[in-house]
């Protein structure tokens, strides 16, 4: 047995080795660096994963384009967004929304994974480290727009703060949740219905088809607590609601649930912290 | 130019879904089905593309039991011009589905393959690439802007951190997001229209098996219950108690 992990950064390679002390075995990690086209890149990384059982990477919307063709090249069993391993060929993932916890068993080799971090400890290093600089594919760049300014990345920081639709417009959403998140060093987030309605920007939504988050603590404000919002959450130490609707869904699963209108709890909270 | 959308048959997205006793699978005793919402957006954008376009045809396919009909003719309803059934009752995964999808875009030889990036029932997120992978073809994921130019497609796309827009040439796989377009209201002509639109039903083409099997589907681990607090300080002093400032 041997594990491949496809890395887009070197925090992603010390994450792998949580994924392969879990599988329990080592790990050879590529690091891609440039900007990736997927099916250049899926090309380039097929003769890379000879001899090897498993090849995975951190879940994200870039691993999920590039490594579910890998597996289509590979003609491989793949498994998206793994948060536990029975073992090197059973493992356990979410589906309908996170409302489903499956156990699903791969029938052939190689396997194909994507994993979420939060699930796996471990502080194991690669073994080889082969640096990849992507290639160029028949879909080509024409442009791009990367955001992130100061905030941490919101997959990764320890407290998000979120808000949802009754946010209003861009220009509140980043007074009220970016002013907080700032506050306590953390990063902002939002639900699909605030960004659907362009007062938060894509790379923002979490749950189900946007971000997974896994902070210590994560405060949702005017968030209803949908199916779809709550699947990104659930890996959270703490989570705080603020909504002003005592019967809100979303006060079902939070740790700490306070009644409020959040344009007067939120000021206040940050005035007293 | 001839676009293919598949069309996936899932539950309800908006209903409270649990796995039956035994584990064994989901229990959809009473629950409703309908066209995965990734997919609607794929056939709206199709139509959206005919509408301007009117050289532009739309096949939609499903790949499942015969009830899958019911989705089918709702994309013919928003405006697809032709449907196909690959009726089949086999177990799938994402692999047979995209060598499925694969012997059928042999047989009908589409330009464009716009389908859903995920299906909201096993939420896996492979199909549209692994039928990119099988075909040779170059894909775009998680398309939220697709403006069509001669033999290729402008595809703008979200990503990890933003977006960006790629130049893809056709043939190709275009995946949809969310913010891709909103599906319209299917008005009651619409629905008449579509029952005597073609929609005409093949067995499998493959004998592709599949390379995942589900074991067991259980509840996921629920939280202890939370508690109210009364006010912000109270909230403030429950953060500090648990050393979450
Ligand atoms: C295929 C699919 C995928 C989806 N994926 C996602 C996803 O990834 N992420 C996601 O978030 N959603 C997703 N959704 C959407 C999801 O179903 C909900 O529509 C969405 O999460 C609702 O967002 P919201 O909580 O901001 O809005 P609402 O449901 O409208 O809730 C707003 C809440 O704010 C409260 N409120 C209003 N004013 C105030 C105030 N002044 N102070 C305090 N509280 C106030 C209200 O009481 C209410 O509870 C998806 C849906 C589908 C169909």
């Amino acid at each position: 047995m041997r594990l491949l992990t496809v890395c887009f950064d070197t925090a992603e390679v010390a994450q792998a080795g949580g994924f392969a002390a879990a599988l329990g075995c080592e790990f050879d990690a590529v690091v891609v660096s440039g900007h990736p086209v997927a099916d250049g890149l899926a090309e380039a990384l097929r003769p890379l994963t000879e001899g090897y059982t498993h090849i995975a990477a951190v879940s994200s919307m870039k691993s999920k384009d590039l490594m579910a063709r890998l597996a289509g090249l590979l003609d491989a069993a793949m498994v998206t967004d793994v948060v536990a391993v029975t073992s090197p060929s059973v493992f356990q993932r979410p589906m309908v929304a996170g409302s489903i916890l499956a156990t699903v068993e791969t029938l052939c080799s190689p396997v194909v994974a994507t994993f979420r971090p939060a699930g796996f400890k471990g502080s194991a290093g690669a073994g080889k480290t082969t640096e990849l600089v992507a290639a160029a594919g028949r879909a080509t760049l024409v442009s791009e727009t990367v955001r992130g300014g100061s905030r941490p990345d919101l997959s990764q920081a320890k407290v998000v703060v979120s808000g949802g639709r009754p946010l209003g417009d861009a220009e509140t959403f980043e007074r009220v949740i970016g002013g907080l998140a700032d506050k306590l060093g953390g990063a902002a987030g939002a639900t699909r219905a605030a960004v659907d309605s362009g007062i938060a920007p894509n790379e923002l939504q979490v749950g189900q088809t946007g971000k997974i988050v896994a902070p210590d603590l994560y405060i949702a404000a005017g968030i209803s607590g949908s199916t779809q919002h709550m699947a990104g959450i659930k890996d959270s130490k703490l989570i705080v609601a603020i909504n002003k609707d005592p019967d809100a869904p979303i006060f079902e699963s939070a740790d700490l649930g306070l009644v409020a209108d959040l344009f007067e709890a939120i000021p206040e909270l940050q005035s007293k912290l | 130019m001839k676009i293919l959308v598949p069309v996936k048959r899932v539950v309800d997205p908006y209903a409270k879904v649990k796995p039956l006793p035994d584990g064994s699978g989901l229990d959809v005793a009473g629950v409703k089905f309908d066209v995965n919402p990734f997919d609607e957006i794929a056939v709206e954008e199709a139509v959206r593309m005919k509408e301007r376009d009117p050289s532009v045809s739309v096949t939609v396919v499903s790949i499942g039991s015969g009830d899958c009909e019911e989705q089918l003719r709702k994309a013919l309803a928003i405006g697809a011009d032709e449907a196909l059934l690959v009726e089949t009752t086999d177990e799938m995964d994402s692999t047979v589905v995209a060598a499925e999808l694969e012997a059928v875009v042999r047989q009908v030889g589409p330009d464009l393959v716009l389908m859903g990036k995920q299906a909201t029932d096993d939420d896996c997120n492979q199909a549209g690439q692994m039928l990119a992978a099988r075909l040779g073809w170059p894909q775009a994921t998680f398309a939220c802007k697709i403006e069509t130019a001669q033999g290729s497609v402008r595809v703008t796309r979200e990503t990890d951190n933003g977006e960006e827009t790629l130049d893809v040439p056709l043939p190709a796989v275009v995946t949809t997001d969310l913010r891709l377009n909103e599906p319209r209201y299917i008005a009651l002509p619409g629905i008449i229209k579509a029952r005597s639109k073609p929609l005409s039903r093949q067995p499998r083409a493959t004998t592709a098996a599949p390379k995942t099997r589900t074991i067991r589907l259980e509840p996921p681990p629920s939280r202890p219950p939370g508690r109210r607090v009364g006010s912000v300080d109270e909230l403030v002093a429950a953060l500090r108690e648990r050393g979450a400032l």
